[in-house]
């Protein structure tokens, strides 16, 4: 079984972290899977960083821009992952846009993903009905799991459609914004929120945009499976490097 | 084979709507209604009086009488630099103002990279009454500061961006990250026949009256409504797209679209899509675009600030792809050159932009009979600055 749906069956409520890949120095990307491991988080995401990330904020574009310049590029993240599965088990994610995987080939990608120990994808410029005529067989025929966003704008019979092609979770925008941009939820998260969880999906939720601290994981994880923390994390590494990752994470989890 | 888009959003391989899920409600609402607005009687009849009593159209296909003798052709000129702005650009802006009221959005973004569309868009809103805010590229703005005031004057806000190359692609990401923060309220008046479906479709419609009329004013100058040849700049591909429209796909037309070559296409400083592009994604559109081997998205160069875009509407792509259109690319020095001897010739000052279509005649010899019609897209006034660092004037 995928290593995803294996956590998504622990009795808990689950803990992702988004790192660019890259940043801040061009080799710290073992460092901080294996690192974040310890430190007792569930999952992570890679994210491969792109010149034009239209979703993402200023925090997650920045550490682009700057694992770009650093050197950054998807054979180099290949090569620094390709030993991975030696020292972690955590389910591992790679998150990035479609043009540097539409480039590298999106077989080849997969292919690759799966030989390193890669569980899943989330591309979010690649849309559902794409993905669901193209490649979705590609997918899982290399054993990966697309990961698709929701938003509060999402209607209710989108949200049961991407429902239906999904194969691990769904990854919950929790509010109309790119990452990074807001923190703190109000009433319409909150509805929002519940008006998910009566859904009774098949796939579990996975809140993420706008968590950063104890008080926004454990209201996010209320209603979710989930949540996943992007910006925040990134901001910690910007600020006090690598080497505090342990105090990052404990702070979120007590 | 068509040269339009089908159902799905696509020209050939090329368009789609490649967007984050947070965007699909906009976009979606959009795709959904703008068909069904712009065939609406009174929208039909708003959009044509305010082309007529404010923009200034139906502008003149003039004869190029000098310029014709000088190379042996018939040269018509579709004059869009007579236009109230002085371009193209308002035949969209306020084709799209009216979309967004008509869809009860209040609120207005645009990107642009020259200013010449935040300008027209900033006009269409001072018009209308609807809040504005254009973003541009902080590098830009410093350079084009004029547009800058103007916009400003306009009642626009001009929010600079600050991320990437802090150029028009850059611009272009800030104004789809505004949008998915506002989702609701906004409409997004893309400068171009790019992004996602339906954009590349919706503006080359409104621009689509720049065929439209060539058809009827050739037939009073010529008998005929089919020129032989029809030229066009391309940076986005607006003007091209609205100049080809109602011919795609009438193959005894000739399609030319000419590129930027910059410094020259292989000198590292170019934006000729065509030539060095790849098949990508860039602003949620499928097409051609220049890029690393590693899908990064680079940074064209132009002495043009409206032709340095680093892709193409997939329209375009498909013409290029498909051998419908020909594609040429002129260098900066060649454009320059084309645009000083129209101001000799006709007593015309071209946008720079617009002196690139016209250098298609020191590279392409055309028949005596040919009928060509080169598309005038703009004004030169805005590149005074330009012509005067060039020629040392």
């Amino acid at each position: 079984m995928n290593r995803i749906n294996q956590k998504l069956q622990e009795d808990k409520k689950l803990l992702s972290i988004y790192f660019t890949a890259g940043y801040p120095n061009i080799n710290d990307t073992v460092s901080i899977i294996q690192n974040l491991e310890s430190n007792s988080v569930d999952m992570i995401e890679i994210g491969l960083p792109f010149s034009d990330p239209l979703a993402d904020g200023p925090t997650i574009q920045a550490s682009s821009t700057q694992a770009l310049k650093n050197g950054m590029t998807t054979d180099v993240l290949f090569n620094q992952l390709k030993d991975i599965r030696k020292s972690v088990s955590i389910p591992l994610i790679i998150m990035g846009y479609f043009n540097p995987m539409l480039q590298y080939g999106v077989e080849a990608f997969c292919e690759k993903c799966q030989e390193i120990g890669i569980d899943g994808l989330i591309i979010p410029d690649l849309p559902v009905d794409v993905y669901h005529e193209e490649y979705k067989a590609t997918f899982e025929k290399y054993g990966l799991i697309n990961v698709f966003l929701i938003t509060p704008q999402t209607s209710d019979e989108r949200i049961r459609y991407i429902d239906s092609i999904s194969n691990g979770f769904i990854y919950m925008v929790s509010s109309a914004s790119t990452t990074g941009a807001k923190s703190g939820f109000g009433k319409e998260q909150t509805n929002y929120f519940e008006r998910i969880a009566n859904m009774n999906l098949k796939n579990p939720q996975i809140v993420g945009f706008g968590i950063s601290n104890s008080e926004t994981f454990t209201q996010a994880t209320k209603y979710a499976k989930g949540a996943i923390i992007g910006s925040a994390f990134v901001k910690h590494v910007t600020n006090e490097g690598t080497d505090t990752i342990g105090n990052f994470v404990q702070k979120i989890l007590i | 084979m068509s040269y339009n888009v089908n159902e799905k959003g696509y020209y050939g391989e090329f368009g789609g709507a490649f967007i984050p899920e947070m965007l699909y409600p906009n976009v979606e609402e959009l795709r959904q209604n703008y068909l069904k607005v712009m065939a609406e009687p009174n929208f039909q009849k708003e959009f044509n009086q305010l082309l007529k009593d404010y923009v200034g159209r139906p502008s003149p296909l003039y004869f190029a009488k000098r310029l014709s003798e000088k190379y042996n052709t018939k040269i018509y000129l579709k004059r869009e630099d007579l236009n109230h702005t002085g371009a193209h650009k308002i035949n969209n802006t306020i084709g799209q103002i009216l979309m967004a009221k008509r869809l009860g959005k209040h609120r207005i973004i645009a990107e642009t990279g020259a200013g010449q569309h935040g300008v027209a868009t900033a006009t269409v809103c001072a018009l209308m009454g609807l809040e504005c805010i254009v973003y541009m590229g902080e590098i830009d703005i410093a350079r084009q500061a004029p547009n800058v005031a103007r916009m400003k004057m306009l009642g626009a806000t001009v929010v600079p961006a600050t991320s990437g190359s802090k150029t028009l692609k850059d611009a272009t990401n800030e104004a789809i990250r505004d949008w998915i923060n506002n989702p609701v309220d906004t409409h997004y008046i893309i400068g171009s026949v790019v992004g996602p479906h339906p954009y590349p479709d919706m503006v080359a419609r409104f621009q689509a009256i720049v065929s439209e009329e060539i058809k009827w004013q050739l037939q009073e100058h010529e008998g005929t409504t089919k020129p032989d040849y029809v030229v066009a700049c391309v940076g986005g591909g607006s003007n091209a797209a609205g100049s080809y429209y109602h011919f795609l796909d009438d193959t005894e037309v000739n399609l030319i679209a000419v590129e930027a070559a910059g410094l020259g296409v292989d000198s590292g400083e170019s934006a000729a899509t065509s030539v060095l592009g790849r098949e990508g994604i860039i602003h949620g559109s499928k097409t051609l675009l220049m890029q690393t081997n590693d899908g990064q998205i680079t940074e064209p160069y132009s002495i043009s600030a409206g032709l340095d875009y680093p892709g193409v509407g997939p329209m375009h792509a498909h013409l290029y792809k498909s051998g419908r259109a020909e594609f040429i690319s002129i260098t900066d020095d060649d454009a320059m050159t084309a645009g000083l001897e129209l101001c000799k010739l006709e007593g015309i000052i071209p946008a720079i932009e617009s002196s690139h279509a016209l250098a298609v005649f020191d590279k392409k010899q055309f028949r005596s009979t040919d009928i060509v019609v080169v598309s005038l897209s703009g004004r030169g006034d805005k590149d005074l600055e330009t012509y005067i660092n060039h020629f040392k004037l």
